[in-house]
């Protein structure tokens, strides 16, 4: 009997102390306010100011659903196409473009802005994807430590595979790392269908390590980090040195621009949107003047837009790269991690 | 022969059954079945079936595949052995001895568990940089020692420790006295525990990617890439039918143990079985409180990271935890963040324990009466096959058949503590259900003789011998749910983020004060962790789990 009384008690006092529970509460819509879902992946953040000044002036409220990263994304919009997961989505990018078009998950539409830079990226003709950033992977180096040690920071692909930088890389493996896929990528299409995959055998003869991800061959392996591991040369993108500002103003790593491939993250209506007029003012907001302005700080990529300037702590730290690597025609990802395996395993 | 002496003196007692409400266990069998067929057999058949064809026989008939399949049991296998070898040591300290600090112990085994995989897979990458199996087999077992530790102490603080006693005083030497008393009558919690375990490193994920660095993969992290990188939905159903298949077949062996040695024993109250240790029971104390010592190792390496930065010692992340990061990385606070996670691990843990206890109770009901053992033996295994899926496998199949449901709940913020009611359900059968069983019958025979209906038997009888247990479970939950990481990124919207989401968005960006940030949000998940822990025991009054 006081068992059973406790236990209730005991119940109360945590959901009390707890406070009410996710069942209670909604997001919150004003009245005769609209609301659009933006599905996205989980690496984008934007300014709440900047969303609610959208909402005032729009009637418009952005629910945003993040997904996983840029494949995961693509797969589910293809997978719930029939029975969308929003009404616009944000994040494929040029790697998984192709899948998410030949599956028609995209309807046409073409903003006003795209003619102000964001057609430069188009992957076809259809206006079924709007370019909204660009993002490049390069290979980082820790400017410090070759400085203090007179050797030359490399500067090519072919200098990676140079004995004079054994055991100083670090990569991430391709299967399960967006930036790692976009390196072999790069390797694909500077080395050709042919040449990629003997280039890898060079770095494996040169120390190269592989990670499964990002976090660790940046924040542990790679010396220019916080994490000041033992490698000075990482693969990450040519805004990382941005975010690693010395005291005195100067950066502690520099990107090599002559490894760089390009990621181009496109927005688009979803075929089956319940809200497609709504949907395309979304995309009309993420090529504005204040959504495009912040792209840069807030998820560190390239704004599509050409008016837009680089933030002041950007300039001349991580400039954006001139020349980078485009995507090979019809690499098929399964194609490449087969090889890459096979490569890496010998 | 003392084999099993306690069971002897029992003995298995079959008593009339009374005229049960039939109808009513069934209603109760009905809500985790219920449960399970629309947020698990539903989106998993479905999301296989249209992986189904050619395809799944091409990957079956590939030599890589099987050498997967091998290396994933083999890993699981090992891990499963060094959790039990740590853990025992810990579940005696707890259930059997009365010293200072056990509140301590218990709390610190609990921390691993709300842990992140990606951060405790980069402590042991600082404490082991070679990697490989085995810095994998040890991160695995970090996790789980505190699954045999809860599990088997839940039991074992309540069996009669005057037959160990007896067969002492009958000259069996200790360790004779452990092997063929004590064993015996812990084993139903310690398959249970063994059967958890090996389910949670089959499947594990973040370690193995993190600590195997390209060269290791296992049949989920294979599932993982062919469904959310390459789309290959045909080889995802082939290593998933694989997967399934495994975990059966660990399951049906976890059955056959327990069936040898599912029997009645005396429970008593706790404060009757803790003493103080004597002679080489020091011992095991000391063994004991040496795995502590190693659990809390790579805590304080994530501690240690979390004040230092290039320039020094600094208190930078934790003022940080107030915001939402550099150049606001999340949507909402550090703290913010902490209470999201309360909120959501409440009500996964309410969820999880009324599907849980029902189960348990079903479970129970229907082998003390008149059902086919087979047939309950399949309940008790579907019921645990959520831990043994892929969470890929049933996140996606999430995609395509929740929006049939009312509400398209694929996209509502409840389906975050149905998606973690759905692990710690499992858990908190495995830790309930041995107690249950273990009850005398004649017990409940003789108060239902003096007069009481089936319910005040319940909670005159039952609910007083599992107490400790189901409170155990209830805490041990409430941690799972709290770490829960997989479901939760997936679901959680950025304004209901929890703490190990941010965890990992933090660690995710370049920047000192991101990572840092990371780690102290880490160290501040584990006092949310330990006072919420602390609150459930306090709320552990006299009267409850003692009889």
């Amino acid at each position: 009997m006081t068992v059973t009384r406790r236990a209730a008690l005991a119940a109360l006092v945590f959901a009390a102390v707890t406070g009410c529970s996710v069942f209670g509460g909604d997001g919150g819509t004003e009245p005769g306010e609209r609301t659009v879902v933006l599905v996205t992946h989980d690496s984008f953040t934007m300014k709440q100011e900047v969303l609610d000044e959208f909402r005032a002036s729009s009637g418009i409220r952005i629910d945003v659903r993040k997904s996983g990263d840029a494949g995961s994304l693509t797969n589910q919009l293809v997978l719930t196409k029939s029975s969308p997961l929003g009404d616009v989505a944000f994040g494929v990018d040029n790697t998984f473009a192709d899948r998410a078009l030949s599956a028609d998950v995209f309807v046409p539409y073409r903003s006003p802005d795209a003619d102000k830079g964001p057609s430069r990226y188009s992957i076809d003709d259809t206006d079924r994807l709007t370019a909204v950033d660009v993002g490049d992977v390069c290979v980082n180096a820790d400017s410090a430590w070759f400085a203090g040690r007179g050797i030359p920071v490399p500067a090519s692909y072919e200098d990676l595979a140079d004995p004079k930088y054994k055991d100083l890389l670090v990569v991430q493996d391709p299967a399960t790392s967006s930036p790692g896929l976009a390196f072999a990528l790069g390797t694909v299409a500077h080395f050709g269908g042919d040449g990629w995959v003997n280039y890898w055998g060079k770095l494996l003869a040169n120390g190269v390590k592989v990670t499964s991800g990002w976090e660790e061959a940046y924040t542990q392996d790679f010396s220019g980090s916080s994490g000041k591991g033992p490698r000075p040369l990482v693969v990450s993108y040519a805004s990382s040195p941005a975010a690693e500002v010395g005291p005195d103003g100067k950066p502690r790593t520099s990107a090599l621009l002559s490894t760089c491939f390009r990621q181009v993250e496109y927005a688009g209506v979803l075929t089956n949107a319940k809200h497609p007029d709504d949907a395309r003012k979304v995309v009309d907001f993420l090529l504005s003047q204040p959504f495009q302005s912040n792209v840069a700080e807030q998820m560190f990529v390239y704004p599509a837009r050409e008016d837009v300037p680089l933030p002041a702590s950007w300039q001349g730290v991580a400039p954006q790269p001139s020349n980078p690597a485009t995507l090979p025609e019809e690499v098929d990802q399964a194609w490449l991690i087969t090889l890459w395996r096979t490569a890496m395993d010998r | 022969m003392v084999d099993h002496p306690v069971a002897h003196r029992h003995g298995p007692v079959t008593v009339p059954r009374r005229v049960g409400p039939a109808a009513g266990l069934f209603a109760v069998a009905l809500i985790p079945l219920g449960f399970l067929a629309v947020f698990f057999a539903w989106p998993v058949l479905a999301i296989l079936r249209l992986g189904l064809g050619a395809g799944v026989l091409t990957v079956l008939g590939d030599a890589d595949t099987w050498r997967l399949v091998a290396f994933t049991l083999g890993q699981a296998a090992v891990s499963t052995v060094l959790a039990l070898l740590a853990g025992l040591p810990v579940a005696f300290l707890l259930a059997r001895t009365r010293l200072p600090g056990l509140g301590f112990v218990r709390v610190a085994v609990l921390v691993p568990f709300v842990l992140p995989t990606v951060v405790v897979g980069l402590a042991f990458r600082v404490l082991l940089p070679d990697g490989g199996v085995p810095a994998i087999v040890l991160a695995n077992a970090f996790f789980n020692v505190a699954v045999v530790a809860n599990t088997v102490a839940g039991l074992w603080s309540h069996v009669d420790r005057r037959s160990e006693d007896a067969a002492r005083v009958l000259g069996a030497s200790r360790s004779r006295t452990f092997a063929a008393v004590t064993l015996p009558a812990l084993t139903p919690a310690v398959g249970s525990a063994a059967a958890i375990v090996f389910l949670f490193c089959a499947t594990s994920f973040g370690v193995v990617l993190v600590l195997g660095g390209a060269r290791h993969r296992t049949l989920e992290t294979e599932i993982y890439l062919r469904t959310v990188e390459l789309f290959d939905l045909p080889g995802a159903a082939a290593l998933s039918l694989l997967q399934i298949g495994a975990v059966v077949a660990a399951l049906a062996v976890g059955a056959a143990v327990r069936r040898r040695r599912e029997t009645a024993l005396a429970l008593r109250g706790r404060a009757e079985s803790a003493r103080r240790p004597a002679g080489a029971e020091w011992a095991v104390v000391a063994l004991a409180y040496g795995v502590v010592v190693l659990l809390l190792v790579p805590v304080l390496v994530l501690t240690l990271r979390s004040l230092s930065t290039s320039d020094g010692w600094s208190l930078a992340g934790y003022r940080a935890l107030a915001t939402t990061g550099t150049s606001g990385t999340l949507a909402i606070s550090g703290v913010e963040a902490a209470a999201n996670s309360l909120r959501a691990a409440t009500d996964a843990t309410v969820l999880a324990m009324t599907l849980g206890i029902s189960a348990s109770v079903v479970l129970v009901a229907m082998s003390r009466g008149r059902v086919r053992r087979g047939f309950v033996e399949t309940m008790d295994a579907a019921l645990m096959l959520p831990l043994g899926v892929s969470a890929v496998t049933v996140g996606f199949g999430y995609l395509i058949t929740l929006d049939k449901l009312p509400g398209d709940l694929r996209t509502a913020p409840v389906l975050v503590p149905l998606a973690q009611a759905l692990v710690v359900t499992p858990l908190v059968i495995r830790m309930v259900l041995p107690v249950l069983r273990a009850i005398d019958e004649r017990l409940r025979s003789a108060a239902a003789t003096l007069g009481a209906g089936p319910l005040r038997v319940w909670r005159e009888v039952d609910l007083p011998l599992a107490g400790r247990s189901v409170l155990s479970a209830a805490t041990f939950g409430f941690v799972v749910a709290l770490g829960e990481f997989g479901a939760t990124s997936f679901l959680a919207r950025p304004d209901t983020t929890t703490l190990p989401v941010a965890i990992g968005r933090l660690i995710s960006r370049p920047g000192a004060l991101n990572n840092q940030m990371a780690y102290a949000a880490c160290t501040l998940l584990m006092v949310v962790t330990v006072l919420a822990v602390v609150l459930v025991d306090r709320l552990r009054v006299p009267g409850v789990g003692e009889f």
